[in-house]
This record gives structure tokens, sequence and C-alpha cells, in this order.
């Protein structure tokens, strides 16, 4: 830490909270290098561990006084380093805040802090028959906070929707340092609306109301084996078309099978070219009759083995090997990127073609793990980070199959988020004017654009210009400092 | 000053006319809130739009969107009305992919048009219209929606992407047309509600939902607060997994519960019996239907809509509001309106009514509309956290103040 103004805000910070909340080791730094995206690294210029929304607010404060940038982490478990430190700035790390306020049943809506794990919000609603709908796969320790940054979905969000329809009111700390609550339903812009999603970008959240889910009355998972990805590919279809909702549809590959079985373990039916998981959910006499409807049109698309987990247990089985998917790929590879792309569930067929195609002209394996009932593909990119090249190819191909899902008219990214791994995609599926656009929301919140900056966007706007009717260059610019549309 | 506003109507009409193939003078019958439009231009395209509003920003012209005047007098009157934009040509379905569930519409297009398209591949946007007839810009623009919040939302909800002109007049789009998606800001829930003060909103893409196979309306007359709260709670705590509860009153007395069940019909049958059984345990005679009861998803009658956005358990408080000239609608998913006629002393019952609720629930009461003499009495937006921020926002989105000036919280 050599720069002056951080030596001096370090030890604003240890007045404000205390010596022992205060890390500007260099080696402690170190531990907070990246968050789950380890491809990209930073060590932060200090971290701090703030315990309570005035201490934010006063760092916050304190940074924008100085000219300091910040970043908020939570558990550091994102995807695309929205959590990613600056060199020359402050990471706050909520992992201190992590008390479950209140839980209120009435009204069916808890009050947690930030740092709280997601999955302990499920587990302190359980006992009274409630749940928190959104669980993404790193639920056990990722944070409330982090999901609002990031709209977190997860296996289930296919019927029970995104962070962003869990989440009531949120307490943020302004990028001005001041505290102010953001609610859906009152009065004035959905500013809420903005700012879950917004990875950070928009300010600091403290406090979070979140919706609390009655947990259903019944719950049938089955796993369906078929020949091929084409196969697999048509019974989902089939099972959307018959105007079904399933709490979740999930499909593998046979790389990814493959890696899973080394793994974990899992047993899935020999000889599968993909796997298929359907869950059903909710009142008993709905999911009765789906499910065999269900299992009926996985036979009809080719299934040649059914299997229905006949309690918690067994249903468990059949997720282990999708939820160790990720890891299990270190199994049968070196290294691995992880996508994220998104595309209308009709063109599974065409994407997945093309994606082979790839991966046989560039000579890079691609297993396919994806979230199939909404189009969102997480193709694992292979490689050996020890052969030279190799991590540039394989980020190739990766970009290439993100090109793919946009030509299909899809999204770069469905749960990860942007953060710095994907910004330079952004122009491939918005126009200058979209980012534009979007950017206006930072500049209202975030005209000094201190508040995680470098994520989302590849520009930033400049946020004292008016927009449309620029008269002349803006000084920045002449200076060569900043970039305008 | 008239003659000046008249040679800038004039100015605006020339103008216009160049780019827009449906422009007039504006009617004074055709006022927002009283305000009469210099010019009406009604826009085919979206690029037509586009023209219109970089015409307008180009003469400094304030600008104020119309679909089909459902609720064009909701909110407070603007402070200009050069140009009305007319959505009524943008009427077109652009993509219904049914496949993936997903439909793209434009904006001046008849919400109940929609659903019928929808309806012949079997899928519905989970929206209520309570006002037939409301186009889909206009309802996300005041962030519509019926008793199907309770499973479904709001448009924030179901809107999953949007293109809107910009006070530039330029073209911008967010989101997209897949559900699932967090690539770049979602301006689609920022847009719902924003009452045309930050853009044009041209086209939006949203989220379909399967028609349900089946469905029953089960209803009950309670004969007070108490049981009714009850009765709500317990159904919602339920595993039934109720589509919509609602509860009405039309006067000091009547009190009806609503539930709405929606699936395959062996589970409607299995579910319907088991919240009739809740409901029968007050020992009220329980009624099943296959239709609506006529004022399902009606806003309450009155000449004064207050629209109360709070947690469920603010319905005791609400109840208490109950006097003369009061009618209630209230969503279990903790919204509701409150209808007052002009004996009903509408200001009185609004402040009363927001200090309960923000005081007991951290609740808001928001005027929708009132007459005239009753909006030049109070303030139809109540305490807004977090203002600043909105109009940091707004002088973003629109820097010289000219689209829907005035309507909107604090001024906006």
């Amino acid at each position: 830490m050599e720069s002056p103004a951080l030596q001096a805000l370090a030890r604003r910070c240890e007045r404000l909270l205390g010596t022992e909340a205060v890390i500007s080791d260099p080696v402690r730094l170190r531990t907070y290098d990246c968050d789950g995206l380890t491809t990209h690294r930073a060590t932060p210029g200090l971290v701090v561990l703030p315990e309570s929304a005035e201490q934010i607010a006063a760092i916050v404060r304190a940074c924008a006084e100085a000219g300091i940038p910040y970043v908020a982490r939570g558990s550091g478990t994102g995807l695309s380093g929205g959590a990613l430190p600056r060199t020359d700035g402050v990471l706050i790390v909520t992992s201190r805040m992590r008390r479950i306020l209140e839980i209120d049943i009435a009204n069916r809506r808890a009050v947690v802090e930030p740092g709280v794990i997601n999955l302990d919000v499920s587990r302190a609603a359980r006992p009274y028959g409630y749940y928190f709908a959104p669980d993404p796969s790193s639920q056990q320790i990722c944070s409330v906070g982090g999901n609002v940054a990031e709209n977190s979905g997860g296996a289930h969000c296919l019927k029970y929707g995104f962070t962003a329809h869990h989440v009531l009111a949120c307490e943020i700390v302004t990028p001005d340092g001041e505290i102010t609550e953001l609610a859906a339903g009152g009065p004035g812009y959905d500013l809420l609306g903005v700012f879950v999603g917004a990875e950070g970008t928009l300010g600091i959240t403290t406090k979070i109301t979140v919706r609390l889910t009655r947990l259903p009355e019944t719950v049938q998972t089955l796993l369906a084996a078929f020949g091929s990805i084409e196969a697999g590919g048509t019974a989902v279809s089939a099972i959307i078309g018959a105007g079904m909702v399933p709490a979740a549809i999930e499909m593998m590959d046979a790389l990814s099978i493959e890696a899973a079985e080394a793994a974990v373990d899992c047993g899935y039916p020999p000889g599968a070219g993909a796997v298929l998981i359907v869950e059903l959910d909710g009142p008993a006499a709905e999911v009765e009759h789906q499910f065999g409807e269900v299992e009926r049109l996985c036979r009809e698309a080719g299934a040649f083995e059914i299997r229905v987990a006949a309690d918690d247990a067994e249903r468990a089985l059949i997720w282990k090997g999708r939820k160790s998917a990720f890891a299990a790929v270190g199994r049968i590879s070196p290294a691995y990127l992880v996508q994220d792309g998104v595309i209308p569930r009709t063109s599974l067929p065409g994407v997945l073609a093309g994606i082979d195609a790839l991966s046989a002209e560039s000579g890079v394996r691609v297993a396919n793990v994806f979230h199939a009932g909404d189009g969102n593909l997480h193709p694992l990119v292979l490689f050996d980070d020890a052969e030279h090249g190799a991590a540039e190819r394989a980020e190739e191909v990766s970009g290439k199959i993100l090109d793919l899902c946009i030509e299909h008219g899809g999204s770069i990214t469905g749960e990860h988020g942007v953060g710095v791994d994907k910004s330079r995609y952004m122009p491939r599926m918005f126009t200058e004017t979209d980012l534009d656009t979007m950017q206006m929301v930072r500049c209202g919140f975030d005209p000094a654009g201190l508040c995680n900056p470098g994520k989302v966007f590849p520009t930033p706007r400049l946020c004292g210009e008016v927009p449309g009717f620029r008269k002349g260059v803006h000084p920045l610019v002449e200076q060569g400092k900043a970039e305008q549309f | 000053m008239a003659a000046e506003g008249g040679a800038k109507a004039r100015d605006a009409l020339d103008a216009l006319t160049k780019v827009c193939g449906d422009v007039r003078p504006g009617e004074p019958e055709e006022g927002v809130l009283g305000v009469v439009p210099g010019v009406v231009a009604a826009p085919a395209t979206s690029a037509e739009a586009a023209e219109v509003m970089r015409t307008a920003a180009e003469l400094g012209l304030a600008v104020v969107p119309r679909g089909a005047e459902t609720r064009l007098d909701w909110g407070a009157p603007p402070a200009r009305c050069d140009v009305l934009v007319d959505t009524a040509r943008l009427d077109q379905v652009v993509e219904h992919a049914a496949g993936d569930l997903v439909v793209t519409a434009e904006a001046g297009l008849d919400t109940g048009r929609l659903a019928e398209v929808l309806a012949e591949r079997g899928q519905r946007l989970a929206l209520d219209a309570p006002l037939p007839g409301s186009t889909v810009g206009g309802t996300i623009a005041t962030a519509a929606a019926g008793p199907l919040r309770l499973l479904y939302g709001t448009p924030r909800d179901l809107v999953i992407g949007l293109t809107v002109i910009r006070a530039d007049g330029r073209v911008a789009r967010s989101g997209g047309k897949v559900v699932k998606n967090v690539a770049g800001y979602d301006l689609g829930r920022l847009f719902s509600g924003s009452y045309g003060t930050l853009g044009l909103i041209v086209e939006a893409t949203f989220r379909l939902h399967p028609i349900p196979a089946a469905q029953a309306y089960i209803t009950c007359d309670l004969t007070d607060a108490t049981r009714a709260y009850e009765a709500v709670q317990a159904v919602l705590h339920s595993p039934a997994v109720p589509s919509a509860v609602e509860v009405v009153s039309s006067s000091q007395d009547g009190l009806t519960l609503g539930v709405l069940l929606e699936g395959v019909p062996e589970g409607v049958a299995a579910r319907t019996e088991q919240v009739s059984a809740l409901l029968g345990a007050a020992g009220t005679q329980v009624r099943t239907a296959q239709e609506p009861p006529e004022w399902w998803g009606a806003y309450p009658d009155g000449t004064t809509l207050i629209d109360v956005t709070a947690p469920p358990s603010a319905l005791a408080t609400l109840l208490e509001h109950r006097t003369e000239g009061v009618s209630l609608s209230w969503s279990a998913a903790g919204h509701g309106y409150l209808g007052l006629t002009p004996e009903a002393d509408p200001a009185g019952t609004l402040a009363r009514v927001r200090e309960d609720l923000g005081g007991r629930h951290n609740g808001a009461a928001v005027v929708r509309y009132t007459p005239e003499a009753v909006r030049n009495e109070i303030d139809l937006w109540g305490p807004v956290p977090a203002f600043s921020l909105m109009r940091r926002v707004k002088e973003q989105f629109d820097p010289e103040n000219r689209l829907s000036p005035g309507r909107f919280v604090g001024g906006l």
C-alpha cells in the first residue's frame, strides 16, 4: 500500500472500525485477490470488515472525499469477477454482517444483513414451512448481498424466478455515503428493480427484505437417460409444450456425465448420451398428475431408463452428479472455463450443433451442462493450462459460444453476471446507445464512478455530459484520459 | 402568450408533419387532466416514433405519451404538453415465440387483443387488465396489475426486454428475448411505473405462462375484520398455492374473500376441497365457481382511488378505515386499493391511512385519481424514500425536463 491517500484512508478506517477490522498487511490482502473467477486477480489496496450500515456509509464517504474507488464483496463466490478488487481501492467485505434480523411469517418475509448465507435464510424459515427460493449452486456459502448484486438464479428459477423476484426492499448506502431504502411497489421509480442485478455498481446493500416461499407440499424428481442430447432436447420441448412449468429441468451431456462419474460416482445410467433431471413441486394432486405426464413424454422422446426418486435421499443422489458437475470437470481436464450463455429454448439443437462444430474445428473439448428449461447453457471449455496457447484457444472457443448465443437471440449471461469477465462482450449484445442509456442510471447514482468501477460496461460514460446534445469535446477526452461514444 | 403558444404549436405541427404520417392539432377534449396538447402525433412505427422524439428534442417540446387513455387521468397533470404521442398505431404483435413462452409486442397494442393472440397457442401474459382496453405500453408505464400479482407479480416481474425512445430521439433497448438474462441493467423494471417521465416505451418483450387447464374461484362472505384477516392468513400459509387471494368490501359491513386456484383439473378439484375446508372451518358458507365473481379484479368504486402497498398483515389496519363511502380491495400479495366517494372525506381518509400504514407497517398510499379540488389540497404521492436518487436518474434521462413533466412524484 504505497499510495499516501490509501494510507490516510486506512488510518481513518481504523478509527472508524477499530484496527482489527482493517487489513493492510500485504500477505493478508492477497487472500482477497479474486472471487470465484480465479483467472482475474488484483490485490486490494485495503480491506475493511464493517459491522453496520453506518460504518459502511462512513467508509464510502471517506472514499468519496479521497476519490478512492471501492468494491463490495460478500462471500466472494461470484463467477464473473464482479467482486474483483482494485489495487488502488478499498474492498468492503460484508462477511461480519451475518444477522438474520427478522423472520416474519405472517407477511412471508425475512429481513437479513447482506453477509447472511443464502441457505441460512432457508434454514431459519424451514421450521415455519417456508424457504428462500433463489438457489444458486453456491448457496451453502454465497451471501444474500451477493445474490442481490448479481440477481442470482439457480436450478429452480425456471419456476420461481430470480433474486429480483424475491427481494422486497433493500437498505443501501448510496455512493454519496447516505443510507436510504429502495422498496418495490412504493411511490416513485422502481430503483430497487434496477439496483438488484446491477453488480454492485450502484451502491452497497446493507439490509435486505426477502420474500419467503411456502415449502411445496410435494417434490417429485426423476432422472431420464437418453441416447443423445437431441432426444433429451425433444423431451424438454415436449414437457414445456404440454403447458407444464417444472421446478427445474437440467441436462448433462456424455462428457459432463463422465466427469461427474469420475468425481462423485453418481451412478447415472451407463451409455447415456444425455441425462435429464426433471423436478416438479407443488400441491400433491397437481404434481402427481403432471409427473406421470413427464414420464410419458420422456419415454416418447426415447428415454431408455427413468429413475424416480422415492425419497429425499434418492433425490439427493440424482442431483449429486449435476451439482458436482463444474468441480468434477477438474477430474477430466487440468483446467476449464465455465460459460453462461442463454438461448431461446427452441434454438437448443442448432446451438448445440454449433458448439460441437466449434469443438471439432478447434480441437478444444466442451462439456455441456445446462438449465434446459430456460435455455441457460453452462458449456465447460476444457484445456490444459500447462500447454502453451491452450488457454487462449479455450478463451476463443468460449467467446465464439457466446456469439452463437447472441446470433440465436440469446444473452451472454444468464446468472453469472457480466463483471470484468464479459464487459468486452457487451457491445456484441447491445448498441452504444443501449449501454449509454444503462449508464445514465449509473450516472444518477454514482456520478464520480467510484462504486465498483470497471465492471459491467466496457467503457465508462462521462456523467457530466447531457445525453445526445454534446457540444464540443469533453476535456477528459481531449487529454486522452477517457473515451466517448 | 396565447399567440406565442399558437406559433409554437404551428412550428411543432410543421416539423412533426415532415417526420410522421399522422399529425394534427390537439383537441380540447384530449387534454391530459385538462392540459390540452398542442399537437397529437401518432407514429406508425418505432422508427417514426424516434423521429417524433428527435424533432421534439430539437424544438424543445414537452412530450406526453398516450395509449388507450384508461389511466391518462392518473397522476398529476403535466406542466406542459406540446406533443401528445399517441401509440394507437403501434399495435403489432412483433413475435410470439410460443415454444419459448415469450412474446414481443408494440406499445399501443390492446392487452385484450394480445391475450387473444396468445390464447390461440394456449398461453397468456399472467397480468390482469383491471381496465379493459389498456395497452401494453400503458400497463408498463403505470405498473398495472390485478389479483394474479400474488403468484406472478407485476409488469416488473414479467417484462424481459424493453425498447424505448429516449428524450433525444435515440432508440435504446435493455434485456432481450430470453427469460434468464442478467446482462446489463434491467431498464424494464426501472420503466415499470415511470409514467412516461423517462422515455417513450415503444416495444416490450414478456415472459409468458401456459393457460391453466382448470380454474376455480372460491368465495365466502365474512362478518368481521378479524375473521377476514385470519381467513387470508390460513389460505396464504396453506400448501394450496393460490394464484390470487382477494378481499373486497363495498360498505362498512360486507366483506368477501375470493381465492383463485389454477392447475390441472384433478389438482384444482383436490385443492378446492382443501381451501373450502379451511374457510368453512370458520363457519361460513363457501361458494365455488369456474368463472370469476363480477367484482373480481375491478378497482373499487369511487371518484378517488388510493393505491396501497404494505405487508399482507396491513389488511387488518386497512379494514379499520372502512367508513361510509369507502370501498376496498386487497390482494394478499400486499397491495390494495381504496375507492372513495366525495362524501368519504378523501383528504382526511388519505391522511389517516398514511399515518397508520407508515407508522405500523412501513407501507405507502398513493392517490391514482381524484377530483381536481381534492388534488389541489393533497400530496398525491406521500413520502418518497430515495427521492434524491430518483431526481438524479430523471435528470440523466430527461435533462431538459420535457418528458411528461410534472406528472410524477415530487414534480418529476
